[in-house]
């Protein structure tokens, strides 16, 4: 078992004729992840190493019963992209895509209340469950079956504590990288909860940043409603205030969103937080014990 | 992306929200003669920088005649103005503007942003116009009046309502204050902004609404959407180091430390500069090369950390994760010669062939230590610098 997805998942990728996409569908096929179709507007009919590209992700649906789809559309479609997605019956998209208008994602936010379809994304590396599926950007390699879940707001921090449990032993039930901008679709909570229900995670290690108070809203959940333990690392304590760090989501503003203050947060509430970028994977061991 | 006070006025004027008559002037001749054509006085003489708490720092001052305001906008023209936020170099004031005073009655404050916590634009009000809102936050969040709003549907009436009466604008300014809030969130979405502040908005002592002073934030990510507000960036106003970073498509923050870092990607950089802090050095800067580390993105990330005086040790930390170790340490190697580099340099890489990376770094002939894992590495570099 895992969360969201498994080696059943039938994946559709919308844009998998740009170059990330194509290069990245690749990837995840080498990993074992069953790639049904690719969505191109005015590529329908052709293939693409073998696979059959559609001009609508309705089309596609109707002809492979694709149930996930990974989104590598250019920020100014990509909004539309992921409403395409929750209109043909896709239970989960996940929007690799970085830089989509703020606009744009509050405007597809609210259109996707009600609807059924999860969200991951946008500015994810993607969701793998190691050993059956990967819908992401991330190196399949560093990933070791098991049964610890991974939440994060990071990339590359992502793939460093990944290896840091891999390399303690602690495998991985399934990781997902809700992305790193100010608006996305699941957050920390709804991973949680998903962890929190399912059978073969045995606890959970989450990764924070500063900006926002997602992770302060998720440390208050853990304590009144959590039964698995959880470990966390949040980055940019030495960040400085107001200074965007990269990710459009990471800036302390007005004081608010430090690294200090979710760390106090998250220890008060009962998670075991790692004091450095080094000891994510010996926090997870800890908290596991 | 940020803009001058000018550009904020000229972008409401057009969106019906009603502010001061003035213009931008760029020396105190052209000053008098705007004033003059403005109106009768007393004018006000404003210093055009990005950084707030002008008023403090001598750069907002009145002028009873025109000949005031041209010796005012003369003095202030070229002078280096300090603030809280300008941080203790100051900026050169290269323009000022020169509008109509007003008798104020009341100062109120009003602004839009994107709530990350609701998804949705929210409008914010309070009675505390003209102070700094975060510390009314701070002391006196019942004094705050907040409404969220359904991108479906716009700011409704009855929300626009609730907001005049909580600020106690009701009457003739009843109608005037639902107009000025409803053309705000219509500037606020045409325009993708990302924060829209009016502080003070006030109420002039003849019932009139005006917007005094106006602070925009655009959404970087929809500027291309919008060529005639990114023509309004104004690279004098940034830091020289950003500018070159964001031309490069490179993230980069200085910080002030002495060890430069070059990262592949948003998290693990900042967690780079955290590993640094806890061994006991301080971080020169952030910096995100991206997902991808191209010799070409390599070298102009090292020219930039480089050109900061203080760096006298880089870290170089790549999670390639798909990209091959030996593509990246390939890289790594080529910028190291393009820039001559001459400081301390220590990798640390991990991905696919990290073993032949790390054998290309050591027979390079270039002075590269190889680490191994994030907490080796910075280790490494901090004994590096202190030597």
């Amino acid at each position: 078992m895992s969360i969201l997805i498994n080696k059943n998942s039938k994946i559709v990728v919308q844009g998998i004729t740009g170059r990330s996409g194509l290069f990245h569908t690749r990837q995840c096929r080498e990993y074992g992840s069953r790639i049904v179709a690719g969505v191109t507007p005015g590529r329908g009919g052709n293939h693409v190493d073998g696979i059959p590209v559609f001009n609508t992700v309705e089309e596609a649906v109707r002809c492979t019963a694709a149930d996930v789809s990974m989104i590598f559309v250019p920020p100014p479609a990509a909004a539309d992209a992921i409403l395409e997605a929750a209109d043909a019956g896709i239970s989960l998209a996940v929007c690799i895509t970085e830089g989509i208008p703020l606009r744009d994602m509050v405007l597809a936010r609210r259109i996707l209340e009600g609807k059924s379809m999860r969200l991951v994304g946008p500015n994810s590396p993607g969701v793998i469950t190691p050993g059956e599926c990967k819908a992401g950007i991330m190196p399949g390699y560093i990933h070791r079956p098991g049964r610890v879940g991974v939440v994060s707001r990071s990339g590359t921090l992502t793939y460093e504590a990944v290896k840091q449990l891999s390399d303690v032993g602690l495998g991985q039930s399934t990781c997902v990288g809700i992305g790193g901008d100010p608006i996305v679709g699941m957050g920390f909570i709804d991973c949680l909860e998903l962890f929190n229900n399912d059978p073969d995670t045995d606890g959970v290690f989450m990764i924070g940043e500063i900006g926002g108070s997602a992770e302060e809203k998720a440390a208050e959940w853990i304590r009144d409603n959590m039964r698995k333990p959880v470990a966390a690392f949040i980055a940019g304590v030495t960040a400085p205030s107001g200074r965007r760090m990269g990710h459009a989501g990471a800036i302390i503003t007005g004081g608010r969103g430090r690294a200090e203050e979710k760390i106090r947060t998250l220890a008060e509430c009962g998670v075991t937080v790692a004091s450095s970028p080094t000891r994510m994977g010996e926090a997870m061991g800890e908290a596991l014990k | 992306m940020n803009i001058h006070e000018y550009q904020a006025k000229a972008i409401l004027r057009k969106f019906g929200v009603p502010v001061p008559d003035g213009h931008v002037c760029y020396n105190g001749a052209s000053a008098r003669e705007w004033a003059k054509r403005l109106g009768e006085g007393p004018w006000v003489v404003k210093a055009q920088i990005h950084a707030g708490g002008r008023g403090k720092g001598g750069g907002v001052k009145l002028a009873r005649t025109s000949e005031e305001v041209r010796t005012t906008a003369r003095d202030m023209l070229g002078m280096v103005l300090r603030t809280h936020q300008t941080g203790p170099e100051g900026k050169v004031v290269t323009r000022v503007l020169v509008e109509n005073g007003c008798n104020i009655g009341r100062e109120l404050y009003v602004s839009l942003l994107v709530d990350r916590a609701t998804s949705r634009v929210t409008i914010m009000a309070s009675t505390e116009g003209g102070m700094d809102i975060e510390e009314v936050a701070a002391k006196t969040p019942e004094k705050i009046f907040s409404e969220a709003i359904d991108p479906l549907v716009g700011l409704t009436g009855f929300q626009s309502r609730k907001l005049a009466f909580s600020l106690g604008l009701d009457g003739k300014l009843l109608p005037k204050a639902v107009k000025v809030f409803e053309n705000l969130y219509t500037t606020f979405i045409s325009c993708d902004c990302s924060l829209l502040e009016i502080n003070p908005l006030v109420v002039t002592k003849e019932g009139e609404l005006l917007a005094l002073d106006a602070k925009f934030g655009f959404d970087d990510n929809a500027m291309f959407r919008h060529l005639q507000i990114s023509d309004m960036r104004d690279f004098d106003e940034e830091d020289p180091n950003e500018v070159e970073a964001s031309q490069h498509d490179l993230s980069y923050v200085a910080l002030g430390g002495n060890i430069g870092c070059l990262v592949n990607g948003a998290g693990l950089a900042m967690a780079t500069m955290d590993i640094i802090k806890f061994s006991g050095g301080e971080p020169a800067n952030f910096l995100d090369v991206g997902g991808g580390a191209t010799i070409e993105r390599v070298t102009e990330a090292f020219k930039l950390i480089l050109s900061d005086r203080n760096v006298k040790g880089i870290l170089v930390n790549i999670f390639g994760g798909i990209m091959k170790c030996d593509v990246i340490a390939t890289g790594v190697i080529e910028a190291a010669k393009q820039v001559s580099l001459s400081v301390p340099l220590v990798v640390r890489l991990e991905g696919t062939n990290v073993e032949l990376g790390k054998k290309m770094l050591a027979e390079s002939g270039l002075n590269i230590v190889a680490a191994d894992g994030m907490a080796d590495a910075a280790k490494k570099i901090v004994q590096a610098v202190n030597q």
